[in-house]
């Protein structure tokens, strides 16, 4: 309080000194960011902040690895040492196991920011007489948490336990009490159930871990795998309920919602070359944004991977890098069919620019293509990559699943920088409708397609659209020949040109 | 649990032992003077002394003052007996209240076929 000269008035009562009591948030549940890609928009913030989390799901669905790394992102992002308690898997093989994601466990212990604590449990190793309880378990891991300060702890898969006791009744009463416990503490904890028959986890230890569920599955249809996220139950608090694709990718697990789009993206004012003059000047007579989006579609047989390669050409003429994902033909095929209209790959290839990855679309799922191509775009660090065809990937996936997967691969070149060619194939007779599901997505879409007349069929190629610029409307004529592609003028039906 | 220091350890030989490496080498797992924790104690007292043939010496490990004594034997359940010799190593868990099941744990009781 500040001395005022004026005689205090009686109107006004002195400003109180001491501060009342602290109102309740409004905000309710505080939230412990995972730092998992995805996974803290879908839960509005992370999982609840000093409770338990339970992460069920089956056999290999990657329950162990997205709580490692919430975990280890606790430490390295985050600050909050942790615990984790492996009861199924040795120190060692987890060390092993989350190394390939750049998870460098053992330095974390060494740096005194994680324990890690591996109980191993023989089934009838223990003769029962009379009555116990886990004190045993309590005293470990409280001086786990103790000796590093942890504030997360991981229990994976405490239903282990229910494998080496036989006092089942015990058994379930410790765990209520452990789960309490864990509270107490305050640690945010992440516990891990393998799926049972009707119900989340084996011995249904859902029922004491109330607060927040989520339920990792790996499906499989069409023949593909696809990963799912999807959060059952987040008491408190809003949460995402739909299921979300998610992949375990090089670099660790990222869930896809298709509210993380980031719009957030630097742009560029760079104009790039398409490597065909008369295309240029249709696109403002500069040619493409670099770090834009392109769609090239068209009917069988337009010329639409020719264009794609020519622009990979260009851009490696400018000693720029390039990946071309290919999958339908070999790259071999590729490169002999390009040189045929003039346009040399192979040359690009030998000096390292050029990278082919080919690959069928039904190879894979829908998250292993993405993340293939996130890990490659990571360690190549193309300027420019090509799908051809994209339309491919959309029959290896249904509907909404197929749209959020372009969506996050528009998204992640683009946030990389990357400049992206997508050709799409599309039923004649149909030539605009198909692609409406990855149309709002890019940013320049060129059209081409076969006009018959002059008794022959003629390649025509328009653009249907292109973002931020002055791009031309004529529809006009397109020429693939021996010394390369050729934009040639307006198109006039019954006017050779 | 009789000593005031529950770290320590307390030994018992029975007459006539003289065999070193016959002597039996039990650990007591307890966490504080829980009931639980003191009715085993007990109850060992008892059953060593009315059942044990061998030499034999019983330590008793607070895991409330050597929290990291836990991770040596695996130890989650509280009390737990531990049969370090002679190997191999045999684990009873609970109050030791059932004196068959302890017998047969032990192993100085043959297990009864029902």
């Amino acid at each position: 309080m500040t001395s005022v000269s004026t005689p205090p008035s009686v109107l006004l009562p002195p400003p109180p000194t001491v501060p009342g009591p602290p109102r309740p948030r409004p905000s309710g549940l505080r939230k412990s960011p995972t730092g998992i890609s995805g996974l803290d928009e879908v839960t509005g913030g992370g999982l609840p902040l000093g409770r338990p989390t339970l992460v069920c799901g089956p056999a290999g669905c990657g329950k162990t690895l997205l709580a490692m790394e919430f975990l280890v992102r606790g430490i390295t992002e985050f600050g909050e040492p942790g615990v984790f308690v492996a009861f199924e898997e040795t120190v060692d093989e987890l060390v092993e196991n989350v190394a390939s994601m750049g998870f460098d466990l053992q330095q974390l212990q060494d740096d005194g920011l994680l324990v890690m604590d591996h109980i191993h449990l023989a089934p009838g190793d223990l003769e029962e007489t009379g009555s116990w309880d886990l004190s045993g378990l309590f005293v470990r891991l409280g001086a786990a948490i103790d000796e590093v300060g942890a504030k997360r702890v991981v229990l994976d898969t405490i239903e282990t336990l229910f494998g080496a006791f036989d006092s089942v009744a015990t058994l379930r009463s410790e765990l209520r009490r452990l789960f309490m416990w864990l509270k107490e503490r305050g640690v945010t904890a992440v516990v891990t159930g393998e799926r049972g028959d009707g119900s989340l986890t084996r011995y249904g230890i859902e029922e004491y871990v109330s607060d927040c569920v989520i339920v990792l599955d790996h499906r499989v249809s069409e023949q593909t795998s696809t990963r799912r996220l999807r959060v059952l139950k987040y008491r408190g608090s809003l949460h995402g309920t739909n299921e979300y694709p998610f992949l375990i990718g090089s670099r660790g697990v990222s869930v896809l919602p298709i509210t993380s789009i980031g719009l957030q993206h630097a742009v560029s004012d760079e104009r790039i070359s398409t490597g065909i003059d008369s295309l240029d000047s249709m696109l403002g007579g500069e040619g493409l944004y670099r770090g834009s989006s392109v769609l090239i579609s068209g009917t069988a047989g337009t010329g639409k991977s020719t264009m794609a390669a020519q622009f990979c050409a260009a851009a490696c003429g400018r000693g720029e890098r390039a990946v071309y994902f290919a999958f339908e033909e070999s790259a071999a095929q590729i490169v002999r069919n390009m040189a045929s209209v003039g346009i040399d790959l192979a040359r690009w290839v030998d000096e390292g620019l050029l990278e082919f990855r080919c690959v069928r679309p039904s190879l894979l799922g829908l998250e292993a293509h993405l993340a293939s191509m996130m890990d490659l775009v990571s360690d190549f660090r193309p300027d420019v990559v090509v799908m051809d065809p994209v339309s491919d990937l959309m029959h290896s996936g249904v509907g909404d699943e197929v749209y959020e997967m372009l969506t996050r691969q528009v998204d992640y070149l683009k946030s990389a920088g990357v400049t992206a060619v997508f050709t799409s194939l599309n039923a004649v007779g149909d030539p605009e409708s198909s692609e409406q599901l990855i149309g709002s997505l890019i940013d320049t879409w060129v059209m081409v397609k076969l006009e018959e007349g002059h008794g022959g069929r003629h390649r025509v190629i328009y653009i249907l659209k292109s973002r931020g610029m002055a791009h031309s409307h004529e529809t006009r004529e397109f020429v693939v020949s021996e010394s390369g592609l050729r934009v040639a003028d307006v198109y006039r039906p019954g006017v050779r040109s | 649990m009789s000593s005031t220091d529950p770290g320590a350890t307390e030994v018992a030989v029975t007459a006539g032992a003289v065999d070193e490496a016959e002597t039996w080498h039990l650990r007591l797992y307890v966490a504080g003077e829980s009931p639980k924790s003191l009715a085993a104690f007990a109850n060992l007292k008892r059953l060593c002394a009315e059942h044990m043939e061998h030499s034999y010496e019983i330590e008793i490990v607070d895991l409330l003052q050597n929290p990291r004594l836990a991770r040596g034997d695996e130890i989650l359940a509280i009390p737990t007996l531990v049969r370090r010799l002679p190997s191999p190593m045999r684990k009873i868990i609970g109050d030791l209240s059932d004196t068959d099941r302890v017998l047969v744990g032990l192993q100085l009781r043959p297990r009864q076929v029902s």
